[in-house]
C-alpha cells in the first residue's frame, strides 16, 4: 500500500521534533551540571553558548539572571523551541499518524506527552530539573526502542529514521559551532579549555565513546574528527549522514526507481565529503565545513519534499497517463 | 448484607429499569452480574474504574470539546456494569431496523428520482423541499446499487412499557462506534469472568463487515482503492476515524491529500498519485465540495461532486441523506415504511408534533413545561429545550423561535427513558440510558449486536449526548439460552 505524502512528512516531523525535546534537555542538563563550583564569567561564557545553541536569541535581555530563560526553554509551551513545544509537536504529528505507528509507539508518546504537560504546568520540574531532563531523555530513547521493536520497518519506518539523523546532523553542527571559539583557543595550544571540552562531547552524549576510542585524553583534533567522522558513533555527523543515504536508497529500491533521483543524489553526496574528509583538510576551515554540512541537510530536507510530499501534480498526472 | 449497602441509592420510579423488575427483584438475564458485583468491595470498583480511565487517557481515547482551548480532550466517561439485552429482545429491534432502515433508503432514491410518495400524497411536498438537507444535485443521480444509507446509527430509547421506539435516524455521519468496541475490549478486561460466564454475542468484526460494505459500492474495479476522509485531528470525533482507518487498514485521508482531475478522484501518496474508488465520508455534505457547497471550506475536495455523479467515485453515505432524518420528516417515517413494504412498523415512533401545523404548535405552546422541543436540522443535543427543566426565560425564547420559523422546530413529550444500573461514588444508582445500534448496508443488511449504550451521567439528567455530560457503557447481547 502506497503511503500518503501528508503521512511520510507527518512521520519525519514526528521523530525530528522528539528528537530535538531530547536534545534540548540534554543541553540544558549539561549546562545545569557544568555550574557547579566556576567563577561567574565562566558562567556566563557557558550561559551565552547554550543559548547559541539552542538558537535562543538573547539580544535585548536587560538581566544576567538564566532562570527565567532556562524556564522558557524547558516549560513554556508557547515558546516554539521549548521541550514542551516540541514534545507537544511531536505528539500532535503522531496523532494525526497514529493509524501507522504501532499501538505501543503512540501510548508511549502520548504517555510522555501527558506526563510532561502535568509537570509543566504544575511547575513541578523546577524541584528536580535533572529529573525532568532525565525522563525527557530516556522518553525519547523508549520511543526509538518501541519504534524498532514494534513497527515494520519499511517506508514509514525510514522516513523516522531519515527525520531524527537530519536533526541529530543539525544538532551536532549547531553545538559544535557554538563552541568554535573554545575549540579554536585549544587549537592554537595556549589554552586548553578541558572543562568545556568535555561539556561539549556529553552535549552530544559523546564522551563515554570517545574515550573508548581516544582515552580522556580530549583534544579539539580528535575531538571535532570524532564528532565530524566517526564511523560508529550514533550521533556523528557522519553516521547520521549514513543512516539518511541508506534509508533513502531502501525507499528508491522499494519503488524499484531507475534513475537516481534528487533525495538520493544529494544525501549520497553529504554522505561521500563525510566517508572521504578528513581533519587534516577541515582543521583551519571547520566553521565554513560545518556549513556545508548543515546545508547539505537543507537540500536533503528539500528534495525529498519536492520529490515525495509537496511533488507538482501536473508531473504526476503525466506520469499516470504514461 | 454488602448487597443491600450496593442498593442503598438504588430507587425505582415509573421508568423502565433494565435490571430490576417492579417488585425489586432482579430480571434473569443480570442476576448473575449482580451476584458478583456484591462480591466485589467499593474500593476494588473504583480502582477498577480508574484503571479503565487512565487507559483510555493513555491510548488517547478521546473526544475534542469544542470551545475549550486547554485540555481539549476528555475522554468520554465508562461505566463498568454492562447493560445486557436479551436474545428475544434483540431480535426485535434487529427486524424492527431492517424494516426501517430499507424503507427509508427507499424513500431516499424516490425522492431524487420518480417522486412516487409526494405524487401519492404521503409526505407533504412543501415539507421535502423546504429542508435544508434536501440536495437538489442529487436528482437523478444514480447511487452504488441504490443504497443511499451505508452507515446509520439509529437512536432507540425504551419506554416505560419496556418496548423499544426509535428516537432519531442519523443518516448522515453518525459517529459513536469505536465506543462501542474499546468498551467491549474494556469490560472484557475489567469483567473477564464475568464475561466468560455470560454468553455475549460478539461484535469485533465491525471492522470487517464495515469494509465489506465499503467494498460492496466499489464502481468498475475489483481490487478498490478505499479511504476514510476525515476533517482533521481537530474534530472530535478524530478518535475514532484513526480507530476504524486501522481496523480496516484503509487510508485516513483529509480533503488536502485528495484531489481530481478529469472527474476523477486522485490521493497524493510518496510514490505519486493514486486512483480512489470508494470514500468512507466522515464529513457533512456541506463541506465536501467548496465548488458545490459551503465555499469557505477547506475540508472537503474541489471537484468531488463531478466525480462523484460522474460514477467514477463512490461516497458513503451518499449525499443528501439527511433529508431522511430530519425531525420533522421523522413523523412521516412510519407511514414511509407502510408505503414501500405494506407493512406495520415493528418499532414505533415516538409522538411528534409538528410546528407548521397550526393546531398542533398551539398545543405545544400552551404546554412547553411538560415538551422536549428540538430545533429540526441539529443534533449532538444543541439546540434543545427540555421542558421539565426549563426556566420560564428559556421557554419564552423557544416559544418565539417556534412562532418565527414553525418548520424549524418539533416537540415531543417528555420521554422517561429507561434507567440501567451504573457505578457512582462505589454505589450502583440506576441512570438513564438510550441504545445507538449501528446498522450498515451494502450488499445487504447487517447490524452487529447491540450498539452503543449512553447513560445520562448526573442524577436526573435525560441528555446522553457525550458534549453535554454524557458517558457509556458496554451492551451484552445474549445467545439464546
Amino acid at each position: 500500500m502506497a503511503m500518503l505524502s501528508r503521512v511520510a512528512d507527518s512521520l519525519y516531523w514526528m521523530s525530528r521534533y522528539l528528537e530535538r525535546a531530547e536534545h534540548t534537555a540534554r543541553l540544558l542538563d549539561v549546562t545545569l551540571h557544568q555550574l557547579i563550583d566556576v567563577d561567574a564569567s565562566l558562567a556566563q561564557q557557558r550561559w551565552q553558548r547554550l543559548w547559541e545553541a539552542l538558537h535562543y536569541d538573547d539580544a535585548g535581555r536587560g538581566s544576567h539572571d538564566p532562570l527565567p530563560v532556562i524556564a522558557q526553554v524547558t516549560a513554556d509551551a508557547h515558546y516554539a523551541d521549548s521541550i514542551m513545544a516540541t514534545l507537544t509537536a511531536a505528539r500532535e504529528n503522531a496523532r494525526q499518524v497514529r493509524e501507522h505507528i504501532s499501538s505501543e509507539m503512540w501510548e508511549h508518546i502520548n504517555r510522555l506527552y501527558l506526563e510532561a504537560r502535568t509537570t509543566c504546568q504544575q511547575q513541578q520540574w523546577r524541584a528536580a530539573p535533572s529529573q525532568f531532563y532525565g525522563f525527557i531523555k530516556s522518553g525519547s530513547h523508549l520511543f526509538q526502542g518501541i519504534t524498532d521493536a514494534t513497527m515494520r520497518h519499511g517506508e514509514g519506518w525510514d522516513y523516522i529514521q531519515i527525520g531524527r539523523a537530519v536533526e541529530r546532523v543539525s544538532n551536532t553542527a549547531t553545538v559544535l559551532q557554538a563552541h568554535m571559539n573554545t575549540l579554536q583557543a585549544g587549537w592554537r595550544r595556549d589554552r586548553p579549555q578541558h572543562a568545556e571540552w568535555i561539556g561539549l562531547l556529553k552535549m552530544c552524549s559523546a564522551f563515554e565513546a570517545y574515550c573508548k576510542v581516544h582515552t580522556p585524553e580530549v583534544t579539539p583534533q580528535h575531538l571535532c574528527a570524532f564528532l565530524l567522522f566517526d564511523a560508529e558513533f550514533p550521533r556523528s555527523i557522519r553516521f547520521c549522514a549514513d543512516t539518511i543515504h541508506a534509508a533513502i536508497s531502501r525507499n528508491a529500491q522499494r519503488d524499484r526507481v531507475q534513475s537516481i533521483q534528487q533525495p538520493q543524489r544529494v544525501s549520497g553526496q553529504l554522505k561521500a565529503s563525510l566517508e572521504y574528509g578528513s581533519m587534516d583538510e577541515q582543521l583551519m576551515q571547520l566553521g565554513s565545513f560545518i556549513q556545508t554540512v548543515r546545508l547539505g541537510c537543507v537540500n536533503i530536507d528539500t528534495a525529498i519534499q519536492q520529490t515525495h510530499i509537496a511533488y507538482a501534480i501536473e508531473h504526476s498526472l503525466l506520469n499516470e497517463r504514461a | 448484607m454488602q448487597h443491600t449497602e450496593m442498593f442503598q441509592h438504588y430507587v425505582l420510579d415509573h421508568a423502565w429499569d433494565e435490571m430490576r423488575q417492579p417488585d425489586g427483584q432482579a430480571r434473569v438475564q443480570y442476576q448473575e452480574l449482580l451476584r458478583r458485583m456484591s462480591q466485589v468491595n467499593p474500593h476494588e470498583l473504583a480502582n477498577r474504574q480508574r484503571v479503565a480511565d487512565d487507559t483510555f487517557l493513555a491510548q488517547g481515547v478521546t473526544f475534542t470539546v469544542y470551545g475549550h482551548e486547554d485540555g481539549t480532550e476528555k475522554i468520554f466517561p465508562f461505566d463498568l456494569v454492562p447493560r445486557i439485552i436479551t436474545d428475544a429482545e434483540w431480535r426485535t429491534v434487529e427486524r424492527g431496523l431492517t424494516q426501517r432502515i430499507t424503507a427509508l433508503n427507499m424513500f431516499l432514491h424516490d425522492i431524487y428520482h420518480d417522486e412516487h410518495i409526494l405524487n401519492d400524497g404521503i409526505v407533504p411536498r412543501d415539507l421535502v423541499y423546504s429542508c435544508r438537507q434536501y440536495r437538489r444535485e442529487m436528482r437523478g443521480v444514480r447511487v452504488p446499487r441504490d443504497v443511499y444509507i451505508n452507515v446509520t446509527g439509529s437512536d432507540l430509547v425504551r419506554l416505560p412499557d419496556g418496548s423499544f421506539a426509535v428516537l432519531e435516524d442519523n443518516l448522515r455521519v453518525p459517529s459513536g462506534v469505536s465506543y462501542m468496541l474499546v468498551n467491549r475490549q474494556m469490560s472484557k478486561r475489567v469483567f473477564p469472568q464475568l464475561f466468560e460466564q455470560y454468553n455475549v454475542r460478539p461484535i469485533e468484526h465491525y471492522g470487517q463487515a464495515l469494509l465489506a460494505t465499503l467494498r460492496a459500492l466499489a464502481p468498475h474495479t475489483n481490487e478498490p482503492t478505499i479511504v476514510l476522509l476525515t476533517p482533521g485531528s481537530y474534530n472530535s470525533a478524530y478518535f475514532e476515524h484513526t480507530y476504524l482507518a486501522r481496523q480496516m487498514g484503509i487510508h485516513l485521508v483529509e480533503g488536502r491529500d485528495l484531489m481530481t482531475h478529469n472527474n476523477i478522484v486522485w490521493m497524493r501518496t510518496t510514490k505519486g498519485l493514486q486512483r480512489v474508488d470508494v470514500i468512507y465520508r466522515r464529513i457533512d455534505d456541506d463541506f465536501i465540495d467548496p465548488l458545490i457547497f459551503r465555499p469557505d471550506t477547506i475540508l472537503g475536495v474541489p471537484g468531488l461532486m463531478h466525480a462523484y455523479r460522474a460514477g467514477n467515485v463512490a461516497i458513503a453515505n451518499a449525499i443528501g441523506t439527511g433529508i431522511a432524518d430530519d425531525k420533522a420528516l421523522y413523523a412521516y417515517v412510519p407511514a414511509m415504511i407502510r408505503y414501500y413494504s405494506g407493512q406495520d412498523p415493528i418499532l414505533n415512533n415516538v409522538e411528534t408534533y409538528l410546528l407548521h401545523d397550526a393546531k398542533q404548535r398551539a398545543h405545544v405552546l400552551d404546554n412547553l413545561a411538560s415538551l422536549v422541543v428540538k430545533a429540526v436540522g441539529e443534533s449532538g443535543g444543541y439546540g434543545m429545550l427540555i421542558g421539565p427543566h426549563s426556566t420560564a426565560a428559556e421557554r419564552a425564547e423557544f416559544a418565539a423561535r417556534i412562532t418565527a420559523d414553525p418548520r424549524g422546530y418539533i416537540a415531543q413529550p417528555t420521554l422517561q427513558l429507561s434507567r440501567a444500573p451504573c457505578i457512582i461514588d462505589g454505589h450502583l444508582e440506576a441512570r438513564h440510558v438510550d441504545l445507538r445500534p449501528y446498522i450498515l448496508y451494502g450488499e445487504n443488511v447487517t447490524i452487529v449486536p447491540g450498539g452503543l449504550t449512553r447513560v445520562a451521567l448526573k442524577r436526573g439528567s435525560l441528555v446522553v449526548n457525550s458534549s453535554q455530560g454524557g458517558g457509556s457503557k458496554d451492551t451484552w447481547v445474549l445467545y439464546e439460552e
